[in-house]
């Protein structure tokens, strides 16, 4: 037992230990002696419980096999490691495997790795010579298909009473199963995100007799930031302090744990505009001190972090005889929008209207895309997009130049632009120009080709220190409505800001932000796998026992993005949206229930018992 | 699901013949009679139910609700839940019964279900539908895995050392409140069963829960003429805003005269075996006046005999506020 959890006026965190596992995340200073003679101190410990992902569509699998080849019909957020994955279990070139995924009815990461149906699917389809279709029953999506992992988080915060962070220790555990090595990253965020001089992150787990955990939308950085969060809110209040003054100042300059700038970080004017969408100013602090038609107001916030980086990317671009352009590139369309994001792209770069733009995703035999997660598909595309598509135009160009009877034979490749569809002399500029898929008729190809590449930022164990901490950031303001007579909670409005860097599409962006706070209001409120104490089985496995949020639950939501370019990620500055969303919501709806009702809710989800 | 014949009747008679070669009408039944299907094919495919015969009842002709000479309502056993909800007598005479019906499950699902469908609705307890699981009411003697297991959602009131499982209707708390009559045609002709009588507690047999015997056909409901000068209303405490079940909800029907309450029926759901009417709590807020303190007196009355699990302990205090407040706004003056 680990002395650092063992907190004896806390029997809570005794039940779960690091046990001989713990571990080092991050550690600068003494935060134990500056902890100790800090003037205002916090010492909680916060816990979010076992959380299944519910996406609409089951996991299945369709397994052919002709001879040595096998063809898997997935929904996989990772066709390309699914392939990696099944040729080794099957013992195949990777060439012989062919994953196929057109589209998914959501994933939040529960499709990203395969699991046991997906071989079990193969052999039975190589034993019968047939092809087999498995698809899980919403049962067995709660017992081996993944699941976000219990977290057990001890906070201490030391601050001055000024309100300067002195100390910042987080000490966290987390569920997995007795067999697989996976990290629920609770301190992803921990390090960077408050200017702290002392501080530590450790973390153990435990071993349990369940399925596997797996990564969930945001995975360690929204259970990791429901207590980081929760925390400063509370020191905040201890200290009388607004929540939002108390994150200015200790807003930190650079990334203290890393001793790099961020590469683009907006943080304080996403407070400041979100305050001032919400009306903030009007906040009272007392609790149950704000009313309206005979509700108790509360109101509460939090911040948001999400890593930003890329993974390997490869694309290929065709422009066609017939004025159409068609992209590919083997990543997946998760309900993103990925789709609609590459031929944006692609429509930009190569001025082909968007009707003319197909797009070809979710097959292992194009090029190399990236996995759908970690909000990291759109901003590792988007290099290899523009690649492909400089590419295609470099292409393009020769034929002009190199074709007999072209109109701009014998000039220089440099000598010519493509814009909007049209190669033309520069010097003559674009109404003079010719539409490529007339070029490409006179000299009698169907088409041109470019190939992209880009490489990953992301999961490469690097030698030397990044140049740049990058990093998405955001924040939420939430109003809550609470009617004591009927111990009645709801979520009534919520203001999100996110610093995104561009956002490329911003009705799929909304829509990836304002699903994210409905996941949200359902992680403060409702979500919870319960095991049977007695067996151990998941026993609440189907959607009317697993309590989410239901359209009913969703109240005005309201979402600004700053759009502030981060050209250190990618050429036009997109960061990914897809998990920041859920980050600090779960704190913002704690905050604003204790606002409400003075009760601190530091085990999710916040239940109707614990406010009775 | 197992397999199944399935087989259509075309009146009473024939469904009544089909039904009584059965060896029970409940749980384990070889022989159901099926109409919306929302609770039956639910727990086929669950294999909780497993009849061998199945006998759709949808095309007999009891899809009517009409008034009767008495002034009260005659509900057919085949009127669907919707179709309940929005006629306007119910709407107007009965309106706890239309606001109970809407706040449960979905439109969809209140489009298929029947009025003798909620009356047989089963319980949501996740160890009766989880085969794997011990229950005593899905298989007699095995154990109740509820009692030492997850029981937030599971009853306080009837229980028995055997069986905590909730009764989940909304329809019949309001049913229970408005003194239902539900009618029942068998092999030995038509009786009527009022609907306190109706549900069994689970006590050492909690696979039976009606006094529904095999052959037997619900063939009608009715309500009794309202109350002059009464007025009712449903409220459902839930996690979430909608499509939950009750973790505690109160219908109401109360008269109140000169600020006196002169009549007063109360039931409670989500916390009993059964659609829970409760005389104590009537007892309480007869003769008295309309005021908080009265109605939390009849509250605690209510809830006098709860025995809370591990984990519902909550729904004492829940069911309390639930009814407090649903007698206040009953109560109110518009």
């Amino acid at each position: 037992m680990n002395p650092d959890l063992k907190a004896e006026d806390d029997p809570q965190v005794v039940a779960t230990t690091y046990g001989p596992e713990h571990r080092l995340q991050s550690e600068r200073g003494d935060p134990d002696a500056a902890f100790a003679k800090a003037p205002a101190k916090l010492d909680q410990t916060y816990v979010t419980p076992s959380e299944t992902h519910n996406p609409i569509e089951l996991q299945g699998t369709t397994a052919i096999w002709d001879g040595q080849m096998l063809t898997l019909y997935e929904e996989s957020q990772a066709i390309f490691n699914m392939r990696t994955v099944l040729a080794q279990m099957f013992g195949l070139p990777k060439e012989n495997v062919r994953v196929i995924t057109k589209f998914v009815g959501s994933g939040f990461g529960s499709k990203l790795w395969p699991w046991t149906h997906c071989s079990l699917a193969a052999a039975a389809a190589r034993q019968l010579g047939k092809p087999v279709k498995l698809v899980l029953s919403r049962k067995m999506m709660f017992q081996t298909a993944g699941h976000r992992a219990r977290t057990q988080q001890r906070m201490r915060l030391g601050a001055t009473q000024e309100g300067k962070l002195v100390s910042l220790m987080q000490d966290y555990v987390y569920e997995r199963s007795m067999l697989d090595e996976y990290h629920e990253n609770c301190g992803e965020a921990t390090p960077f995100h408050y200017s702290v001089p002392n501080l530590r992150v450790k973390f153990g787990r435990a071993r349990r007799n369940i399925g596997s955990p797996s990564d969930m939308r945001g995975p360690g950085a929204v259970p990791g930031l429901y207590a980081t969060e929760s925390a400063m809110n509370e020191l905040a209040d201890q200290l009388k302090i607004d929540p939002v003054q108390f994150r200015v100042l200790n807003e930190p300059k650079i990334d203290e744990s890393l001793g790099v700038p961020f590469s683009s970080r907006h943080l304080l004017e996403c407070l400041q505009l979100g305050a001032e969408k919400f009306g903030w100013s009007k906040r009272t602090p007392e609790i149950g001190s704000m009313k309206r038609d005979g509700l108790t107001l509360g109101w509460g916030m939090a911040t948001a972090a999400w890593v930003a980086a890329r993974f390997a990317a490869a694309a290929n671009i065709q422009l066609r005889d017939d004025g159409t352009t068609r992209i590919a590139c083997g990543t997946q369309d998760i309900g993103t929008g990925t789709y609609t994001i590459l031929a944006q792209l692609a429509a930009e770069r190569t001025g082909v209207p968007l009707e003319k733009v197909e797009v070809a995703l979710g097959d292992t035999s194009l090029p190399e895309g990236p996995v759908s997660g970690g909000s990291m598909a759109t901003a590792s595309v988007i290099p290899a997009v523009l690649d492909a598509a400089d590419d295609a135009i470099k292409s393009l160009l020769t034929v002009a130049t190199t074709t007999p009877g072209s109109p701009f034979e014998k000039r220089k490749n440099d000598e010519l632009a493509f814009e909007n569809g049209r190669v033309f002399v520069k010097a003559n500029g674009p109404a003079s120009g010719v539409p490529f898929a007339d070029l490409l008729r006179s000299a009698d190809l169907r088409f041109v080709t470019g190939n992209g590449q880009s490489n990953a930022t992301f999961g490469e164990e690097k030698k030397e220190k990044p140049k740049f901490s990058t990093h998405s950031y955001g924040c939420h303001f939430v109003e809550v409505t609470w009617q004591p007579e009927i111990a009645r909670l709801r979520v009534n409005r919520v203001v999100s800001v996110m610093d995104a860097g561009r956002i490329i599409n911003p009705l799929a962006g909304r829509n990836q932000i304002e699903g994210a706070v409905v996941m949200g209001i359902g992680m403060a409120l409702f979500e919870h796998t319960t095991y049977d104490p007695q067996n151990g089985a998941p026993i609440n496995s189907n959607v009317a026992d697993y309590i989410m949020a239901v359209n009913a639950d969703v109240p005005k939501l309201e979402v600004h993005f700053l759009d502030y370019p981060d050209t250190e990620i990618n050429p036009l500055g997109a960061r990914g949206i897809g998990e920041i969303g859920l980050a600090g919501i779960a704190a913002a709806i704690t905050a604003a229930t204790h606002h409400a009702t003075g009760v601190r809710v530091r085990e999710l989800p916040i239940t109707i018992e614990k406010l009775i | 699901m197992k397999l199944f014949e399935l087989s259509r009747a075309d009146d009473p008679g024939q469904a009544i013949a089909a039904g009584a070669k059965a060896t029970t009408a409940q749980q384990g039944a070889d022989i159901r009679f099926i109409a919306g299907g929302t609770t039956l094919i639910d727990l086929m495919k669950l294999n909780v139910e497993a009849p061998q015969k199945v006998v759709d009842v949808t095309h007999l002709p009891l899809a009517k609700i009409e008034t009767l000479s008495d002034g009260g309502l005659k509900i057919g056993a085949m009127v669907r839940n919707s179709d309940l909800a929005y006629h306007p007598i119910v709407r107007k005479d009965y309106a706890v019964l239309s606001e109970a019906i809407l706040s449960g499950a979905s439109p969809q699902l209140r489009n298929m279900a029947t009025t003798a469908g909620n009356l047989l609705q089963r319980t949501r307890c996740m160890y009766f539908r989880d085969t794997t699981m011990p229950c005593n009411k899905r298989e007699p003697g095995s154990g109740c895995a509820a009692i030492t297991g997850v029981n937030r959602s599971l009853a306080i009131l009837g229980t028995s050392e055997h069986c905590i499982a909730t009764n989940p209707s909304d329809m019949n708390v309001a049913l229970a409140a408005l003194e239902a009559i539900i009618h029942i045609r068998g092999t030995k002709g038509d009786r009527s069963v009022p609907i306190s009588d109706f549900h069994l507690l689970p006590g050492d047999t909690p696979q039976r829960e009606t006094v529904l015997e095999p052959g037997d056909l619900i063939i009608h409901v009715t309500l009794p003429p309202p109350a002059p000068g009464s007025r009712s209303f449903y409220l459902k405490l839930r996690d979430r805003a909608s499509y939950e079940f009750a973790l505690a909800s109160a219908a109401v029907v109360v008269t109140v005269d000169g600020g006196k309450i002169t009549g007063a029926r109360v039931a409670l759901g989500g916390v009993g075996t059964k659609p829970w009417r409760s005389p104590e709590a009537e007892t309480e807020l007869t003769g008295q006046a309309a005021t908080e303190a009265v109605f939390r007196k009849a509250a605690d009355a209510a809830l006098r005999d709860a025995k809370p699990q591990s984990q519902n302990g909550f729904k004492v205090e829940l069911a309390k506020r639930c009814l407090v407040h649903a007698l206040k706004l009953v109560t109110q003056t518009a």
